[in-house]
């Protein structure tokens, strides 16, 4: 698993990626009443807005940490939005992307640097 | 994060130490949330009692010869026929007739009129009320005092036991009373639709009272963030979101706050133009809407007719944790403001179905008769 500065995490089979928010994010934010993901088929950019995720009080952009296109929005979410904060970093992913270059996954932080980094936070 | 251009209420280190998450508000750094997170605190003050730290809010005596009539010259209120002993909500009024600010105006002993107005924009209220009624009365802002509120169905039955007195009290009913052994300045109201109470008292006193209500396992503490979605459950509005100086009560929905007495008289600022929207009524009324589908709608989206036409705008809205919904307040020409219209909101640029509702969408649990 690999993650960005903005709390996503990233794991990849093969050449698709599973993308999510991590449990910092997820407890930064509070209580998840909505998420917004994406219809299969969308291209994304690195920095693209990919999903929402939204609490009680505010609404937050998720940005695609990778580019290429979403094969699958986790659809379970509309039922179960609160799934991001019970199991953020499992069953609370939000988008499945195929990428097209992996070394922009090989760059993302692994997990000691992501620990590091919220360190310094 | 710290900065230092923020000012800090007498409780600061009591919410930092509770675990406090804190954020810019008013000008102040302000508990947005403790540990439980806003979901928690707003459900346990539906149904416990929630203590808040609203000490950035402006306290103040407007003292002179007859401070009563002299505030009506700013207000559309009847504070002449403000009996001792109560309260009254009110709004400074500019020539326009727009809101400068929503306030409480209370007489809870003989020293003047005491008030209370929005923490952002205290500085502008104080200097408005000075220089429009100087010569007459001036305003003694209370600098050195803490605002605390305790609110939801057990708040009663915790301040009685700190203060007996308050339990003799009815909504809006404001005293002078020694409360938790000092000076305590306290009102049955507050901003969540709850009963409870509000107390002034001494800063350096803030400490010592705040910790004694959270030792009660009734009260826990809550942040801004519940305060929030506890008011637009209620129905209140928030002033500069819902509420600003263009917006007039008519137009807010808060005509209650022009006294009867003072309708005829028309001697209040605007009046020209409030008589006239209560005649022949408003081109823009704030209603509350239930987001009937998808994401909460917030302030600034736009609210959209059956047709796809665009017809007013959200001011405030968000997730309402006691209904499990999003719930939104905002502006609609008053032929699509009757409860059950059906409308549309506009999140990121798609249309889903909202319903007028009558507000408050959670019931008032004021006590008025004891």
């Amino acid at each position: 698993m690999r993650f960005t500065k903005d709390h996503e995490w990233v794991s990849l089979e093969g050449d698709v990626a599973t993308i999510g928010i991590t449990a910092y994010a997820a407890e930064q934010l509070g209580d998840v009443v909505f998420v917004e993901v994406p219809e299969a088929g969308k291209v994304v950019k690195t920095g693209d807005n990919l999903a929402v995720v939204e609490s009680v009080k505010a609404a937050s952009d998720v940005y695609a940490p990778l580019t290429g296109e979403v094969v699958e929005g986790n659809a379970a979410l509309g039922d179960a939005p609160e799934t991001v904060n019970d199991q953020p970093e499992k069953a609370g992913w939000f988008a499945k992307i195929k990428i097209a270059d992996k070394a922009e996954y090989e760059a993302l932080m692994d997990r000691a640097a992501y620990e590091d980094f919220l360190g310094t936070l | 994060m710290s900065d230092d251009n923020l000012k800090t209420t007498p409780l600061n280190a009591a919410h930092i130490a509770a675990g406090a998450r804190m954020v810019p508000f008013a000008g102040y750094s302000m508990p947005v949330q403790y540990k439980d997170g806003v979901m928690k605190e707003h459900l346990w003050t539906r149904e416990n009692a929630g203590l808040f730290d609203v000490s950035h809010m402006g306290q103040a005596r407007l003292r002179g010869v007859s401070p009563l009539s002299a505030f009506e010259e700013v207000t559309p209120g009847d504070f002449i026929g403000l009996k001792p002993g109560k309260q009254r909500y009110s709004v400074l009024l500019n020539k326009k007739g727009g809101i400068i600010d929503d306030l409480m105006a209370a007489r809870p002993d003989d020293d003047g009129l005491f008030v209370v107005v929005n923490g952002a924009c205290k500085d502008n209220d104080f200097k408005i009320i000075d220089d429009e009624l100087a010569g007459q009365v001036r305003i003694d802002r209370l600098e050195d005092r803490a605002l605390l509120a305790l609110q939801g169905p057990k708040a009663a039955a915790v301040l009685a036991e700190h203060a007996p007195e308050a339990a003799t009290m009815v909504f809006m009913d404001a005293r002078s009373i020694t409360a938790f052994g000092t000076d305590a300045i306290i009102s049955r109201t507050g901003y969540t639709g709850e009963d409870g109470y509000e107390i002034s008292i001494p800063a350096t006193e803030a400490e010592r009272v705040w910790n004694t209500l959270l030792a009660d396992v009734r009260v826990k503490p809550i942040g801004l963030g519940a305060r929030d979605s506890l008011r637009l459950e209620a129905g209140l509005p928030l002033y500069g979101h819902d509420v600003d100086e263009t917006v007039s009560p008519v137009e807010a929905d808060l005509a209650f706050a022009v006294s009867k007495k003072r309708r005829e008289a028309r001697d209040f600022p605007g009046a020209a133009r409030i008589a006239k929207e209560l005649a022949e009524g408003v081109t823009r009324k704030r209603v509350g809407l239930t987001v009937l589908e998808g994401a909460p709608a917030r302030e600034g989206a736009e609210i959209a007719d059956e047709a796809g036409n665009v017809v007013g705008v959200i001011t405030s809205g968000g997730f309402s944790p006691s209904l499990g919904k999003p719930i939104a307040m905002g502006f609609v020409p008053p032929a699509l403001a009757v409860a059950g219209t059906k409308l549309k909101v506009i999140v990121r640029g798609k249309p889903q179905s909202a319903e007028v509702t009558a507000m408050p969408f959670v019931p008032h649990q004021y006590v008025r008769k004891l």
